[in-house]
């Protein structure tokens, strides 16, 4: 049997890599796939834990967070596609205008 | 119908009620008028019914108090609204309630025609309201609430056509100036008030009189109460130093000048001199001052108004004059005779102002007397009336005006001294003298008005009937108070009414000295034959030797300016008071307390959430990274804080 350590540093890695691909890339379909990875690192730890404790809640929560995310992937990918109707870039260095 | 006597001031509240806040709905003057008319000359009807009921008892039972409701109850102050109905409050109830409907009646054919009739009928009653509780009010406070509402009327009817110019500039600043001086004087009153209440720990006139008659309370302490009601009453009653607003109150309508300014609301000062007697006669040194500072303004009054021109002015003044006399009756303890010079001044000074008004009226709105002459023929009504008033209030016997002032002058000799009655005298000749020039300039002559353009007519009816009425009232007003030599065994009529109002304060002054019958026939006689060589000079040099006033005025160039300019009074104030305060007001209370200190903070507050806000903003970078790497670190320090702190 593959100790939990495994299961928890593999999620904590894909976590990592989520964060660093949000807080460094420009383009935003490469940060909208970072932050699934993000959401798909906390599946894992979800997963794991499940298994290990014998409970099935776990498995529960991870449905209901694909579900979320295939939601939420559906509205930010139209908005991306608005953006660029109307700026002609996903650049997210480009698009901030929202300030003072 | 005693009891009623509360519907006296119901009646004008209500009547000013309806045609203020259905006046201008109304529209129709005769409502309007016989509303405002009526609502007066009911009230006289019941103050009439309650002082035949009052004269008809023993004179002990003659006081009564109706109690309508408690209106402050703060510790040991309780002050109810009570109206106290004895000789004193019906003799003035009396003069205002029946003065007010004749001249009520007299504004209803005087304001024909002006775009605010009824707001004018609305003071006017709220006026009467204001002075019936001045007069009945059974305490201070009461009479304070009267004293400040009557000073409220003064200045909404001085500033009643106030659109229009008065002299160099309008008739607001006629009415705030009116007001302005008038709080001065309020102050003082107020000042005498809580000296009162600190004394006698009540403000209820019946209460402090018993004290005041019982309890011995110090002579300083009285002369200060005195000193303060008397600073009120100079305000209010326009006498040395605070007499500069009446003048200036003739840019109200003329019945205003008569009703408020000459017959009652200026009186309001005496009636309550005379009602605080006691007070007043236990503090020797406030009467000689009360009777200095009354001498002196009616002898300053009555030189100024020997040289204007303005037939108001001369009849301002005048009043400003008589009310010296009255003040002087209470300085020297003849208090009944002040207030019988009260009663016959409002008889024939309202008719006198009534027939400047029909004047005015019937020349367009022209005042100065230079350009009147010869009205005697187009206003013969007008005429007869003002002549009766005009011998009325020189003192020729057996006019009204005769019998008060005489009476106050043998009172001025006998219980304060030949110099008071001397200077007295002086003032009844420049009086008369003064008045006929008014009536000699105004009726007689030539006319001296451009006939083309100005066609001087008499009054209707409704103007000139008030006028009769006055000059009767004037004619045979003064024999209710026929003085003890002539009369015989029952004396003096009005003195035996008013006695047991003053009898504690007399029993305190008791400095009646003895003096003969023959002393007090040759001095009536000296002024009634002073009175009537005025009025002889008057007529002389005005209608027969216009050069003689003409060479006199150039001979004394300075004195003539000196009293054309009233004594540079106004100018004088202006420098040492207003002026001052205007400084002040402008370069500190203005440009440093208001703009620097209070807009200052204000601003500075503002400017300064400016600033910082300016700086803080920056913060907000617009790119979404930037937020990302903020929001990472905080759940990195929220993580880290919950890890070690538990």
């Amino acid at each position: 049997m593959i100790p939990i350590e495994y299961y928890l540093i593999l999620s904590a890695f894909m976590f990592i890599a989520g964060v660093v691909g949000v807080l460094t890339r420009k383009n935003a379909i490469i940060v909208f796939m970072s932050i699934e990875l993000m959401l798909n690192a906390a599946n894992l730890s979800f997963v794991t834990f499940s298994s290990f404790l014998g409970n099935n809640i776990g498995q529960l929560f991870v449905f209901f967070v694909m579900t979320v995310a295939a939601a939420e992937s559906a509205v930010g990918l139209a908005i991306i596609i608005a953006l660029f109707r109307n700026k002609l870039t996903i650049n997210i260095d480009e698009i901030n205008i929202l300030k003072w | 119908m005693t009891q009623y006597i509360y519907l006296t001031v119901v009646l004008p509240l209500a009547g000013f009620l309806i045609n203020g806040l259905f006046g201008s709905k109304i529209k129709n003057e005769k409502v309007i008028g016989w509303i405002g008319s009526g609502a007066i000359g009911i009230s006289f009807l019941i103050v009439l019914s309650a002082f035949f009921q009052t004269l008809g008892l023993p004179a002990e039972e003659r006081q009564h108090i109706v109690s309508l409701f408690n209106w402050l109850s703060v510790g040991s102050l309780q002050v109810s609204i009570a109206y106290q109905v004895d000789q004193l409050s019906l003799t003035m109830a009396l003069i205002v309630t029946g003065v007010g409907f004749v001249i009520h009646v007299y504004s209803i054919g005087y304001m024909h025609g002006d775009k605010s009739f009824w707001r004018f009928f609305a003071y006017l009653n709220l006026f009467i309201f204001a002075m019936m509780n001045l007069i009945l009010a059974d305490n201070f406070v009461l009479l304070f609430l009267g004293w400040e509402g009557v000073g409220l009327c003064s200045y909404l009817l001085i500033g009643f056509w106030y659109d229009r110019k008065f002299e160099k500039s309008t008739t607001s600043d006629a009415a705030k100036k009116a007001f302005v001086v008038n709080r001065i004087g309020d102050f003082g009153f107020l000042l005498g008030m809580f000296l009162i209440f600190l004394t006698f720990n009540t403000l209820n006139f019946n209460e402090v009189f018993a004290r005041a008659n019982a309890m011995h309370v110090s002579t300083t302490i009285y002369s200060f109460i005195a000193l303060f009601l008397f600073i009120g009453a100079t305000g209010k009653s326009a006498q040395i130093p605070l007499f500069v607003w009446l003048p200036d109150a003739m840019a109200g309508p003329t019945p205003v000048s008569a009703l408020i300014h000459a017959a009652t609301m200026v009186t309001a000062g005496v009636y309550m001199v005379a009602r605080c007697s006691i007070l007043f006669a236990s503090a020797p040194a406030i009467m000689t001052v009360v009777a200095v500072i009354g001498l002196l303004t009616a002898l300053f009054a009555a030189t100024i108004g020997l040289v204007q021109n303005d037939i108001k002015k001369v009849l301002a003044y005048s009043t400003v004059s008589q009310l010296g006399y009255m003040f002087l009756a209470m300085g020297v303890g003849a208090f009944s005779a002040g207030i019988f010079h009260v009663m016959t001044h409002a008889f024939f000074k309202a008719l006198l102002f009534l027939g400047a008004g029909s004047v005015i009226h019937g020349m367009h709105d022209q005042q100065d007397i230079q350009k009147y002459g010869g009205l005697k023929k187009e206003m013969p009504t007008t005429y007869k009336t003002f002549l009766i008033a005009a011998i009325a209030i020189s003192g020729i016997p057996p006019l009204s005006g005769f019998f008060s002032k005489d009476e106050i002058l043998w009172s001025a000799y006998a219980n304060a001294g030949f110099i008071y009655w001397f200077i007295g005298v002086v003032t009844a000749l420049l009086t008369a003298f003064y008045m006929f020039r008014l009536l000699n300039l105004t009726f007689e002559g030539k006319p001296r008005y451009d006939a083309h353009h100005v066609h001087p007519h008499e009054s209707p009816k409704l103007m000139t009937v008030p006028l009769m009425i006055l000059a009767v009232l004037s004619i045979v007003g003064g024999f209710i108070g026929i003085p003890e030599i002539f009369a015989g065994e029952h004396g003096n009529n009005f003195h035996g009414w008013l006695e047991p109002i003053f009898a504690n304060a007399q029993i305190r002054l008791s400095h009646f000295g003895s003096h003969t019958h023959f002393e007090e026939i040759l001095l009536m006689a000296i002024s009634v034959i002073g009175a009537a060589a005025s009025i002889y000079f008057a007529r002389h040099i005005y209608l027969k030797n216009q050069s003689i006033a003409e060479n006199t005025s150039a001979k004394f160039i300075g004195i003539y300016r000196l009293l054309l300019n009233k004594y540079f009074v106004d100018e004088a104030y202006d420098k040492a008071v207003v002026q001052p305060i205007f400084k002040v007001s402008e370069s500190f209370l203005w440009k440093i307390t208001d703009v620097k200190l209070i807009d200052g903070l204000v601003n500075g507050t503002a400017s300064v959430i400016d600033v910082v806000s300016g700086k803080v903003r920056k913060l907000q970078t617009g790119v979404a990274q930037t937020y990302a790497v903020v929001m990472m670190l905080g759940i990195v320090a929220a993580l880290f804080w919950i890890i070690y702190s538990l």
